[in-house]
């Protein structure tokens, strides 16, 4: 291996900095003081109810969970894959990804009933729940990561270390998306689930708004420091993001497909596709156009810095929304327990479920996002984790 | 045993619970008692399963009772707690349904409550182990250690549990009940420990109706068994296997 000639240094604090961690902390306030009100008064005050069980906070969570280890691709891609071209960004690629996760567990931990029985999740285990699975998976990727990181930062460290690290980091993730996917994918109960394709579908989801997160991220921090980044390597990255979108969609068809041939899923596939209101727009319209269609149109048709740009903007509003139709689509579609019967009264049987979430739900979800920011700013700001300069020039030079 | 204030020492010795008492200072006693869920699992016997048969043709679906001595007896759905909180939110331990066969147009009532499955999904699913299943069939919530996630719920295919929304205050002594916990019917364990029957059963038995029949359904001998031997009867989604202890007749 070549002598690595990047050079990392911290974060300077310029006012922009200063700037953005106070709207951080700002937003890290707010969803205190809703993560207080929802604790005193319990959940009555959020729109989630009995058939709602997970609203807007779980959302959040799950997209930053699932963005979480995709942000490492471009770790993974220097490490494992050997890509050069990757490597500069593969310390910040790891940091991401411990940040993003810790703001996405923070979310769902915040939401909990018993907040403050935290301690019973992290010490009773049922193993046979993949609950339980992912508190271990979650931990473990925070290990796993942070090790990974710190053996790069080790510039004395043999390389082939590193790739060690990187592999097991990269498998590690896999599992990790893996079981978020199948705390869906095993649910027998519900029609808008049950499905193996679960998996591989959260992965691949993993892949594209992890990028689209690391992209984003790195250029905002990139522009408050006025270092140089590449059009080049950000156009090849767009292509990557392009290939990832296109992967989503063709997960997201083949789960559609194999659904629509089973008739016992033609109601909740009508619901999604056709007359489900808000989640067949959010499907069709911000899902599939919106996050998938122009932002591949714009990386392919029209490769440039500002396009890329533009497509990982969103392919992280179509992210946020296919989570949301998964999430609260698949609730919303009733349960079918007395197949046959009209039910004339009951408890909500057989309505869609409404869901209308609370400023309160927004308040935490957005404070997770801020959490997951300000901690890889403030990463930024005390390791070297970002090179100085990825232009054009210079990543060609190491290349 | 029956209410707690009764308990006696020598009481208390005998139940083979676990008890812990420890002296805050002179005159204050803090006293801890039930143990954990394995104690607590270990003091239902292995050899029954318990188990309703609901005959939908002696419902009446005017009829409430059932649902009424659940509320009395478990404590929830006061009127102060409806109050605050929408209808969603508001608990259900047991439900009343009308049903129409879409085919035929009869009408048939029936309640709905945990269906007490043998292979019950909430229990698979519940990260902490809080979500159980007790050796005489009972599905319950140990709501000592619920942390509120709520993953159960998303499990259930009956929608048989509820969320405590809000602060609650003036709970039973048999069964407190938690804000931010998930709860359901319990097939009244606390009275079957001590050898009564479900307060759901016995309501609609002093209604006249007697459409819910309680008993054990690894005797084959008990009532309950031999009246699934004689009629048909079925489970709710059936499809899942998940071989429910609570049957339907003439639905």
């Amino acid at each position: 291996m070549a002598m690595e000639q990047t050079i990392y240094r911290e974060l300077k604090a310029t006012p922009g900095v200063w700037q953005m961690a106070a709207l951080l902390l700002a937003f890290l306030a707010a969803a205190a003081g809703a993560w207080f009100y929802m604790e005193h008064h319990g959940h009555a005050v959020t729109g989630m109810d009995n058939q709602i069980v997970w609203g807007l906070p779980h959302v959040f969570a799950i997209f930053l969970i699932v963005a979480a280890s995709g942000a490492l691709n471009v770790a993974s891609i220097a490490s494992v894959f050997g890509q050069t071209a990757y490597k500069p960004m593969a310390r910040f690629s790891s940091l991401l990804a411990i940040t993003l996760l810790v703001g996405g567990l923070a979310i769902v931990v915040l939401d909990l009933g018993r907040a403050d029985r935290l301690i019973v999740a992290m010490t009773t285990y049922n193993f046979s729940s993949i609950f339980a699975w992912n508190v271990l998976l979650y931990n473990g990727f925070i290990a796993v990561v942070a090790v990974y990181l710190v053996m790069q930062m080790m510039r004395r460290l043999d390389y082939k270390w590193v790739r060690l690290a990187g592999l097991v980091a990269f498998l590690w993730r896999l599992a990790l998306t893996t079981g978020t996917g199948s705390i869906f994918g095993w649910l027998v109960a519900r029609p808008g689930y049950d499905a193996a394709i679960m998996a591989p579908l959260f992965i691949v989801m993993s892949f594209s708004f992890g990028l689209a997160m690391f992209i984003l991220v790195t250029l905002a921090l990139f522009k408050l420091n006025n270092r140089p980044f590449g059009d080049q390597l950000l156009v090849r990255m767009g292509r990557l993001l392009g290939i990832f979108a296109a992967a989503v969609l063709y997960f997201t068809v083949v789960q559609h497909l194999t659904n629509l041939y089973a008739a016992e899923h033609g109601g909740v596939e009508r619901f999604i596709l056709l007359e489900g209101g808000i989640y067949t727009l959010l499907f069709w319209g911000v899902q599939v156009i919106v996050g998938g269609l122009i932002p591949i149109a714009l990386v392919f048709l029209n490769p440039s810095r500002s396009s890329t740009i533009l497509a990982a903007i969103l392919v992280v509003i179509g992210g946020f929304a296919q989570v949301y139709v998964i999430v609260i689509g698949g609730q919303a579609y009733p349960l079918e327990i007395f197949p046959g019967y009209e039910v004339l009264e009951g408890w909500h049987e057989g309505v869609v479920n409404p869901y209308t979430p609370s400023i309160w739900e927004l308040m935490l979800g957005l404070g997770g996002v801020a959490l997951a920011l300000f901690a890889a700013g403030v990463g930024a700001k005390v390791l070297r984790v970002l090179p100085t300069n990825l232009s054009d020039s210079n990543v060609a030079a190491k290349g | 045993m029956t209410n707690r204030a009764e308990l006696t020492r020598r009481d208390i010795m005998k139940s083979g619970a676990a008890a812990a008492t420890v002296t805050l200072a002179s005159g204050v006693t803090l006293m801890a008692f039930g143990g954990t869920a394995a104690e607590a699992s270990g003091r239902a016997d292995s050899g029954k399963r318990w188990g309703l048969l609901i005959d939908a043709s002696k419902c009446s679906p005017d009829c409430n009772d059932c649902v009424t001595a659940c509320k009395t007896e478990n404590g929830w759905g006061q009127d102060i707690e409806s109050d605050h909180i929408s209808s969603e939110q508001a608990p259900e331990w047991i439900r009343k349904v009308t049903l129409r066969d879409k085919s035929t147009g009869r009408t048939t009532s029936a309640p709905v409550m945990c269906q007490h499955c043998e292979e019950p999904p909430c229990v698979d699913v519940c990260p902490t182990g809080a979500s159980m299943k007790r050796a005489d069939g009972i599905v319950l919530v140990d709501k000592h250690i619920c942390i509120g996630c709520r993953y159960c719920m998303m499990a259930c295919p009956y929608k048989a549990r509820s969320f405590v929304h809000e602060p609650i205050t003036d709970q039973p002594e048999q069964n407190p009940r938690g804000k931010g916990t998930v709860e359901s019917c319990n097939l009244c364990a606390p009275r079957i420990d001590s050898g009564r029957i479900p307060a759901c059963v016995e309501a609609c038995e002093k209604a006249g109706h007697s459409a819910i029949l309680f008993g054990d359904l690894k005797d084959p001998d008990s009532p309950i068994s031999k009246a699934l031997k004689q009629y048909p009867n079925a489970a709710l989604r059936e499809d899942l296997e998940l071989n429910p202890g609570v049957r339907y007749t003439n639905l």
